[in-house]
């Protein structure tokens, strides 16, 4: 039987742009250019490989967010994924993160699958509680943060670093994993692949395909609330002193000063 | 004063520091009641009292250390439905986070992670955030059911505020999930007797210009001589020079300590996402044109391998 995967990604403003809020802080998307999370590559990387040591698989795409968000999907596709599903629609605009995981498992449902892949969180939001609350959704287990993963048999395998210890977890399928950075470098997509990419079927869905009436996200169904966002003042110029070889000296004096010695 | 329920995370019954500074956060919307779970549990209760809990909860069961995050999210919520809290609080480590949003999703309420500050508000806690690599700071609230609170390590100072801390034995029955996702295996970190990287007053951090493994050592010397955590850049990390466990940025560790020394790293915005809200920042790199200067409090153009030493050196001799 095949095997269903399906790897949620993000759209995300490019982390080495200017980024921003607009007017209803919310992340200003015009004025910045996005990509594929990079996080989320070591997702689709991971389906990929998992999917080839499979016998029979299938790697679909989920993303949401405005029509750029095809990009992050054109991406994954061209890396090697089989087919992708863009949820759009207007009303989605402002969604927090529990709205996030609403969308997501009812899309991973409509969709169907075995495993749900994800990146360990996105490089915009940062948060890292979205495969936690999509499995919470699902009522699937979760095995997250992973460095390494495999699937056999209908069990996923994985090793998971803390800051006190490394974990080894096991889970029967159905389940949701995230990955990290750790995972494996993500391959880049090919020139046949990229061309192979246009011709693969990208689905539209909208809250109405999804049964999810408007007011359950976008910012009026939010939990949370941006009240003030302020940029950073600029950091006033730091001394900075050219090493004559008295360097660590002098530095050791600075920090002397403020009573770090 | 209503209640506010803070999760402990501990080691065998050690609280870790960012929760007894959750404790000074939490005494500022309420009177802190602590839960701790697991192994050791009950052992928790003095250093909790200490710091300002006016109850802790307590509960041990296998299940803790045989299962990932569900059970913890089940005893969270039986503690939830038991207090009835103002508001809940939780470590931002990558399970304090998974946990807290589970608890949020299952009482109909928002969560808010990696908060720095916090405050009481007119209509319930609000927290601060750093974002976009710190070059946004900005204020936010959990406005449906009851705020879910996740707040970094160096958010505030410890302080002794000491409380009645009134041990109460937790019933906990977990949920049908619970055993969802086995822990088949644990290895324990080889401790370095160096503090943990996220919860460090002052990180000493390597990058590409350390050149090489063995030369790590100058790094970790200064570290020592400061009492401070290793990090490293991406780059070295990737070079295999130093363990992924100690990168700091964007796909690595976020750190805000008191003393961020980067030595041999240029500031790539990777980097800077996750070292930027350090109170003081101080740079050695041969580079004068490197980024990481636009970022300094102090900084040292010159080879580390002259500077560093010598300033590991001048430490020692400062310290007697």
């Amino acid at each position: 039987m095949s095997l269903r995967i399906v790897v949620t990604v993000k759209y995300v403003p490019d982390a080495t742009g200017d980024r921003h809020f607009a007017d209803d802080l919310t992340v200003d998307r015009d004025d910045v250019d996005g990509l594929l999370s990079e996080l989320d590559e070591y997702a689709v990387e991971q389906a990929l490989q998992i999917a080839e040591n499979a016998d029979d698989a299938e790697v679909t795409v989920l993303t949401i967010g405005p029509e750029d968000a095809k990009d992050a999907l054109r991406k994954a596709l061209s890396m090697g994924a089989d087919k992708a599903i863009h949820v759009e629609d207007d009303d989605l605009h402002g969604t927090d993160a529990i709205g996030t995981s609403l969308v997501l498992a009812k899309a991973i449902e409509k969709a169907g699958y075995d495993v749900v892949i994800s990146g360990m969180a996105s490089t915009d939001g940062t948060m890292g509680v979205v495969p936690a609350l999509v499995a919470e959704r699902l009522g699937v287990p979760q095995v997250t943060l992973l460095s390494e993963v495999s699937i056999e048999d209908g069990t996923v395998k994985g090793r998971r670093d803390g800051d006190a210890a490394s974990e080894q977890l096991e889970a029967s399928l159905p389940a949701v994993v995230s990955v990290t950075d750790q995972s494996g470098e993500a391959r880049y997509p090919s020139f046949k692949g990229i061309m192979a990419a246009k011709k693969k079927p990208v689905e539209s869905w909208d809250l109405s395909d999804l049964d999810i009436e408007a007011e359950e996200v976008g910012l009026e169904g939010a939990f949370t609330k941006v009240e003030a966002a302020a940029e950073r003042p600029a950091r006033t110029a730091g001394t900075i002193v050219k090493d004559e070889g008295e360097g660590g000296k002098q530095l050791a004096e600075f920090l002397a000063s403020q009573k770090f010695i | 004063m209503a209640e506010v329920l803070v999760y402990v995370d501990h080691v065998d019954g050690a609280v870790r520091k960012p929760t007894l500074e959750l404790l000074t956060l939490a005494r500022r919307v309420g009177e802190p009641v602590a839960l701790a779970v697991g192994n050791g549990a009950a052992d928790t209760a003095a250093a909790l009292a200490e710091h300002g809990a006016v109850k802790v909860l307590t509960h041990d069961a296998s299940e803790y250390g045989e299962y990932l995050v569900v059970p913890k999210v089940d005893a969270l919520q039986a503690a939830y439905e038991a207090v009835s809290p103002a508001a809940v609080l939780v470590p931002s480590s990558a399970e304090g986070k998974e946990i807290a949003a589970r608890l949020a999703l299952r009482i109909g309420s928002g969560v808010i992670t990696d908060a720095i500050d916090l405050e009481a508000g007119d209509e319930g806690p609000v927290a601060t955030q750093s974002v976009f690599a710190a070059s946004f700071t900005t204020k936010s609230r959990v406005i449906k059911g009851t705020p879910v609170i996740t707040v970094k390590p160096n958010s505030a100072a410890v302080e002794a505020a000491p409380a009645a801390g009134a041990v109460e034995a937790l019933s906990v029955s977990f949920s049908e999930k619970a055993t969802g996702t086995k822990i088949t295996g644990r290895t324990a970190r080889e401790s370095t007797g160096r503090p943990e990287l996220t919860e460090a007053a002052i990180v000493v951090s390597g990058g590409r210009g350390v050149n090489g493994a063995e030369n790590f050592s100058v790094i970790e010397a200064l570290a020592d001589s400061l009492g401070a955590a290793v990090g490293a850049s991406r780059a070295a990390v990737d070079a295999g020079w130093y363990p992924h466990t100690n990168q700091v940025g964007q796909t690595g560790k976020s750190v805000s300590p008191q003393l961020y020394i980067a030595n041999g790293i240029s500031g790539a915005i990777q980097h800077r996402a996750g070292m930027q809200t350090s109170k003081t920042i101080v740079a050695v790199n041969k580079d004068a044109e490197a980024p990481i200067f636009d970022l300094v409090d102090y900084g040292v153009v010159g080879d580390l391998f002259d500077v560093v030493p010598q300033l590991t050196e001048e430490i020692k001799t400062r310290k007697g």
